[in-house]
């Protein structure tokens, strides 16, 4: 280093930046290219949704929930309605817990390919993230067909949940796990045995196991640094009782545990792989029996009214512990108080842990590697030029197009 | 003074052909790496229809840039590298300097429109074009080493294997590939010299895995991060013809061969024959050389790139190098 090593200067990383799918800023404080001190600050997207909810009763809330995050939107809805349905004492249906618990593994699935395609692209790999994308369109696919819809489902309710796995469904599911099993591979061997794909994550934002408890990461942030955490296996909700999950930590696969960028990427792309185990469980064991406690709307809504307590929902969602506390008083039709805790707010707590002693290029990558809650995703029509042809699409239109998809895929 | 004339007319036309093809064959590079990942990609003509754009689009000079060296920059990072093709002979026809510059001169050239480039970063006063011209500077520290290697080798074994003409000069390796002289050790040489200077071709152009200067998503493009307008319009061009005139260089180097003569060609036909030829070559090796490698792999940190030039590329030039003069001297 030369004689002028210890002037540092500040380089800002967001809130708006390439490399980050959500507003966040980091200061670096950097000495050439090494990163000696940084600060997060958060707070460039707070929407107020908490104190929205309390002009609203619980079934409204729900549509509420499900806009808080664009990816993990049912995981937050299942977290709320476990929080409300703690407080109201309502028991949900066995069939019923086995339609979130496929919804919320699809919803991992896509979560996770999405973040690796992304991580890919932060460290300029773009064809693993079309890749990605590409096959990230199935399980996209197989939610439509379940659902009716790609990012917002509409599908939880409080006691159950709104639509039935039908046949038709069930095979699609089936057909997805054939293909991932299939296909999924490739990107596997892609991401995994490419030499600057390695050299670019091994060794990258460090966190140890100690500095992981201690700051409280989560989900697969702390499996990939070797915690064997995960309330699909400590806390079983919803059918995950019967499904038997093991947490996936990369000291089982590769023998030894370094906490980088690497070792988040493998748990995250190892996890789809056991996601397609348990959706086959799902489907193979699904029992028969209603998919709601109540299907009338105003007796829920009556129950709701009537009960009184504090309710606790926590699940393991595809970033880490999701948990939502609901406060319902008798007599008042709306949620007196709500409280979310997203996993991300644990989990960007060691980023500057992370970031210590690395370099300028991996800081994006080290935001990513958390997988920092994205907030929402968008269609996109191809026109076709060569034809000559140009027509502008009204909303209207778009509406439509969607939903004459949305009526193929599900066979209607 | 008609001579000059001469030149100064062909130099010219020369010059916008070359433009138009440097800037094709970026929208070709686009299209095939797009295919590649299997997306339909842009138009062709994207590249143009961006230039021309950004021709009239209004350029922005930052407050707390250096203006005159901001402005500058562009402009002399634009003229170095077209200037390279007024010493790279194409096809049959002979470059219109030839008997003034060489490789050595070729290489400053290179090296003249990185150092423009790097400036014109550093005048931006941005933290992000800073970091961007710093890691330029190394990046062109690390290739300079097996490139320099390659072309001293490459002039000794002209002059120790007795192929007529300068030893540094084009036109000398054009009039007699180098491969026809070489024992099969000295082939082995050859391979190894071409492959560290495919090595080299990404960095010189900016592309994945080396685009380490401009990276999107770790600095914000870097280097060009402060330019709009005309200026960011020079800069594209710059890179689009450097990815051609490296591409050019490498052909005149190690594959000079001419269709043109070979099917009886003669008189204008033969030029017209042999320069689209050589065009042809250009652009593949600006496929295989380059789309190829930045679809297959991502982005290199800066030192990872310095210790792959130094160790890694320099090591196979340096073994070409002892390989090929054991072949002379043996």
């Amino acid at each position: 280093m030369s004689a002028g090593s210890h002037k540092t200067y500040r380089i800002p990383i967001g809130p708006v930046h390439v490399g980050l799918k959500e507003p966040v800023t980091t200061w670096l404080d950097v000495d050439g290219e090494r990163i000696v001190k940084a600060t997060v600050r958060p707070g460039s997207i707070h929407r107020g949704i908490e104190w929205m909810a309390r002009e609203r009763n619980p079934i409204q809330v729900i549509y509420l929930a499900e806009r808080i995050c664009g990816i993990c939107s049912f995981t937050h809805i299942v977290a709320f309605l476990r929080a409300v349905e703690d407080a109201a004492k309502i028991e949900v249906p066995i069939r019923a817990q086995y339609i979130r618990s496929l919804v919320l593994e699809l919803e991992r699935i896509h979560s996770h390919i999405l973040w690796a395609g992304v991580a890919c692209y932060t460290f300029g790999y773009d064809s693993a993230f079309n890749l990605g994308m590409l096959l990230r369109e199935k399980v996209m696919d197989v939610l439509e067909a379940l659902t009716g819809n790609r990012v917002n489902y509409g599908v939880g309710t409080v006691g159950g949940v709104r639509r039935d796995l039908t046949p038709k469904a069930a095979k699609a599911v089936r057909e997805m796990i054939e293909f991932y099993r299939r296909e999924f591979q490739a990107f596997l061997d892609v991401v995994t045995e490419d030499p600057i794909a390695k050299a670019r994550m091994r060794n990258v934002g460090v966190l140890s196991a100690e500095d992981a408890v201690r700051y409280c990461a989560l989900g697969p942030t702390a499996r990939g640094s070797g915690l064997r955490v995960d309330l699909r296996y400590s806390s079983p909700y919803e059918a995950y009782g019967d499904l038997g999950v093991t947490p996936l930590v990369p000291q089982d696969y590769n023998g030894e545990v370094f906490g980088d960028v690497y070792d988040r990427f493998f748990v995250r792309v190892m996890e789809v792989v056991q996601s397609l185990d348990l959706l086959e469980k799902i489907v193979d064991g699904i029992p028969e029996g209603p998919i709601t406690w109540e299907p009338k709307l105003p007796k829920v809504l009556a129950a709701l009214k009537a009960a009184d307590g504090i309710g606790w929902g926590i699940i393991e969602g595809p970033r880490g512990d999701d948990t939502h506390i609901v406060k319902l008083t008798r007599g008042e039709e709306n949620v007196t108080w709500w409280k979310v805790r997203a996993p991300t707010y644990s989990n960007a707590v060691s980023w500057p842990l992370m970031f210590k002693d690395q370099e300028i290029a991996d800081a994006p990558l080290i935001i990513n590697s958390i997988d920092p809650c994205i907030s929402c995703m968008e269609r996109v029509l191809v026109s076709d030029g060569r034809i000559g042809r140009s027509e502008i699409v009204t909303k209207a239109q778009l509406i439509e197009k969607c939903r004459e998809k949305t009526r193929k895929v599900m066979g209607a | 003074m008609t001579d000059f004339l001469t030149k100064l007319m062909s130099g010219t036309a020369l010059l916008f052909l070359v433009l138009l093809l440097a800037v094709l064959y970026d929208g070709l590079d686009r299209v095939v790496h797009a295919r590649m990942q299997r997306r339909l990609g842009p138009p062709v003509l994207q590249p143009l229809y961006d230039l021309m754009k950004l021709f009239v689009k209004e350029n922005i000079v930052p407050r707390r840039a250096v203006a005159w060296v901001f402005n500058g920059a562009p402009l002399i990072a634009v003229t170095a590298v077209l200037m390279v093709f007024l010493y790279v002979p194409m096809g049959s026809l002979p470059a219109i300097l030839s008997t003034g510059g060489d490789v050595i001169l070729i290489v400053y050239l290179f090296a003249l429109s990185a150092v423009a480039m790097v400036a014109g970063g550093f005048a931006s006063g941005s933290p992000y074009a800073n970091i961007g011209a710093q890691r330029e500077m190394v990046l062109m520290m690390s290739y300079e080493v097996p490139l320099a290697i390659v072309v001293t080798t490459l002039a000794y074994f002209a002059y120790r294997s007795g192929i007529p003409g300068e030893p540094f000069s084009l036109a000398t390796f054009v009039a007699m590939p180098v491969w026809g002289m070489a024992g099969w050790m000295g082939m082995l040489g050859l391979g190894a010299l071409f492959v560290s200077l495919m090595a080299v071709v990404p960095a010189e152009v900016g592309k994945v895995p080396m685009d380490i200067a401009e990276a999107k998503t770790e600095i914000l493009e870097g280097l060009i991060c402060e330019y709009s307008g005309r200026n960011l319009a020079m800069f594209k061009l710059t890179f689009a013809l450097r990815h051609s005139a490296m591409c050019a260089v490498v052909v005149s180097l190690f594959f000079p061969w001419n269709i043109g003569g070979f099917i009886g060609l003669s008189g204008a036909w033969l030029l017209v024959v042999d320069f689209l030829f050589f065009w042809i070559k250009v652009l593949f090796l600006q496929v295989f050389g380059v789309t190829v490698i930045r679809t297959a792999f991502g982005r290199f940190k800066i030192w990872q790139a310095s210790q792959f030039y130094w160790v890694q590329v320099g090591g196979l030039a340096l073994a070409g190098m002892i390989l090929l003069s054991l072949d002379v001297l043996a």
